[in-house]
């Protein structure tokens, strides 16, 4: 099978930069922090391969650059290198420019416009984030927020648009009947519920979920991950999970990859890791699980 | 043609206030707002920033359309000035009177004699020819601005076509309301690309836009922008597959004065007698029906 997105050698950094920079950050160096120029390295040298209907987990503490890196995926923030390749895609074919030569592969969207940008995430990708305020409006109508998405990819048509709204946020197990409130008069839970959907809701190929069950509590936990997992498995999503909680990606992922200081320490099969952790880091984490 | 009568200067007549240029602004101004504008043709629906100039009235009260008609006129033009349809108001009163005594130019109020219209909220219900130019006074250039409070947001949306919000708006609207709530200031699409506002014209004037055979200038003297829709445009207000966008409804309802079942109406209310009427807001054409 060939991977559904390729990401080679990403980097992120904030600052001037310097040619000491790659070595004088990491975890061996126990910093962020170029000494040299001061620069931030969020995220340096990440490659990984995600394959279709998989979920890759993604955990390390706060600081190591998870956040950053399901950032730059969805092309909120620009990569300072690296690249990011995507099998090529029927709904993509029209775009100008972006599977140019005949290889299976598109070309390197980190580079591309951000017009480009903006179609490739409006046609194949969602996301979730850890605070639902990021994620939705919320003065606008779960409805809307769910619709959003859709107007953006060319739907003109309310009946339709409320029509595929109205199940999705079924299948989220919002009571429709609450369609057209603001997302603000729910609670927590149920706003992260309708972040799902409006993911969900140009039926995306890939879909990013940034922390999402921390900060609820344990039932509504369980219940935002089991929906996830039913989800993945009716609309055959590839999914990045990032977490910090253990218990999420030993029950979502499939391989996971450990960050810290911006680096990967280890990946691999999630089973593996968390049973026989090779990497010091990965060891004191596994270790100091309740 | 006149682009050559625009650049060489006009002979000064002895009928321009003393002192003064030709069209009150300097020619290098003039020469500024001319380029602007020949970018905003070129661009339909573009909001061209320039330089605003200082004028003898306030910004805010008509003076981007103002300046494109002072870099405009030539002596042989025929101008006409409009405010809410109306020739007689104090405001098109003064900018027609200021115009003509800085250029001396020959002022007229029936629209088919007009070349140059500056109008503030309304667009002629006369039919405007290839011959004609209208000059909208515009307060708020940005169509964007009621969904997004940023102008570096706003430009950005513009240049990646983002318009996403500007639809959920309407979607939002429909919504709680049934019906999109936007009476005057409609947004539309101009030339299939650019979201642009028509300026505070009724939503009864936004159909005269598409396809029109007159060229329409657009100027924001307090925002400064400039911007154009060149003649034979496509012009289409925003509006949904289930929800089409609909013009004011007068109907049952006739003009007291010229009888006009066909023109945009304002309502007049009688002071003793507390009755409502019905007159043209377009003065022009109301007084061509009674003559």
């Amino acid at each position: 099978m060939k991977p559904l997105v390729h990401i080679e050698n990403l980097r992120k950094s904030f600052g001037p930069g310097c040619p000491l920079c790659a070595e004088s950050t990491g975890p061996a160096r126990e910093t962020n922090l170029c000494r040299h120029c001061g620069t931030v390295v969020a995220c340096q040298g990440v490659s990984f391969d995600l394959y279709p209907n998989e979920v890759l987990g993604v955990v390390g503490e706060s600081g190591s650059g998870k956040s950053t890196l399901v950032r730059l995926l969805h092309f909120e923030w620009e990569a300072t290198a690296g690249s990011f390749t995507l099998l090529r895609q029927p709904v993509l074919e029209q775009l100008p420019n972006l599977f140019a030569s005949k290889s299976d592969y598109s070309d390197n969207l980190l580079r591309a416009s951000h017009f480009q940008q903006r179609q490739v995430r409006n046609a194949l990708m969602g996301i979730v984030y850890q605070n639902p305020y990021l994620g939705l409006k919320m003065n606008v109508s779960a409805g809307g927020n769910v619709a959003e998405r859709l107007l953006g990819a060319g739907w003109r048509h309310i009946g339709k648009m409320r029509e595929r709204s109205a199940e999705l946020l079924e299948k989220t197990e919002i009571p429709v009947s609450r369609m057209d409130e603001p997302p603000r008069n729910f609670s927590g839970g149920m706003q992260q519920r309708v972040q799902i959907a409006k993911a969900l809701s140009n039926s995306p190929l890939i879909l990013f979920l940034d922390e999402v069950t921390t900060g609820l509590d344990l039932s509504v936990q369980a219940r935002v991950l089991d929906l996830i997992r039913n989800l993945r498995d009716e609309f055959k999503l590839s999914m990045l999970v990032v977490s910090h909680d253990l218990g999420v990606i030993r029950l979502l992922c499939q391989r996971t990859m450990v960050m810290k200081h911006g680096r990967v320490v280890e990946s691999g099969l999630t089973d593996q890791i968390l049973q026989d952790p090779q990497h010091k880091y990965t060891q004191l984490l596994v270790n100091s699980q309740l | 043609m006149k682009i050559k009568q625009w650049l060489t200067e006009p002979a000064t007549s002895s009928d321009i206030l003393g002192g003064y240029n030709y069209g009150f602004i300097d020619q290098g101004a003039k020469k500024e707002i001319r380029r602007s504008l020949l970018k905003a043709v070129a661009i339909p629906g573009y909001q061209v920033p320039f330089g605003s100039r200082e004028l003898p009235i306030a910004r805010g009260w008509g003076t981007g359309g103002l300046q494109i008609t002072l870099a405009l006129v030539l002596p042989e033009d025929r101008l006409k000035v409009i405010d809410q349809g109306c020739d007689g108001s104090v405001n098109a009163v003064n900018i027609r009177k200021f115009i003509s005594s800085v250029t001396g130019v020959a002022t007229t109020t029936a629209t088919s004699e007009a070349t140059i219209i500056q109008t503030r909220h309304r667009i002629p219900e006369e039919k405007l020819t290839t011959e004609q130019i209208l000059v909208l006074q515009v307060p708020y250039p940005e169509a964007l601005r009621e969904v997004e409070p940023s102008e570096m947001e706003t430009r950005r949306m513009h240049g990646e076509a983002d318009y996403s919000r500007m639809w959920l708006y309407l979607y939002e609207n429909i919504v709680n309301f049934g019906e999109i709530r936007i009476s005057y200031r409609y947004p539309v699409t101009v030339n299939g690309r650019y979201i642009m506002d028509p300026s505070p014209i009724p939503r009864w004037d936004v159909p005269k836009l598409h396809m029109a055979e007159s060229l329409f200038l657009f100027g924001a003297g307090r925002e400064k922008r400039i911007y154009a829709i060149p003649p034979y445009t496509r012009v289409e207000p925003l509006e949904f597959e289930d929800h089409s966008f609909r013009v004011e409804d007068f109907a049952g309802l006739s003009c007291t004065r010229c009888g006009s079942t066909e023109s945009f109406l304002d309502e007049v209310i009688d002071d003793e007698s507390g009755q409502r009427h019905y007159v043209c807001s377009d003065s022009g054409y109301c007084d061509r029906r009674c003559a």
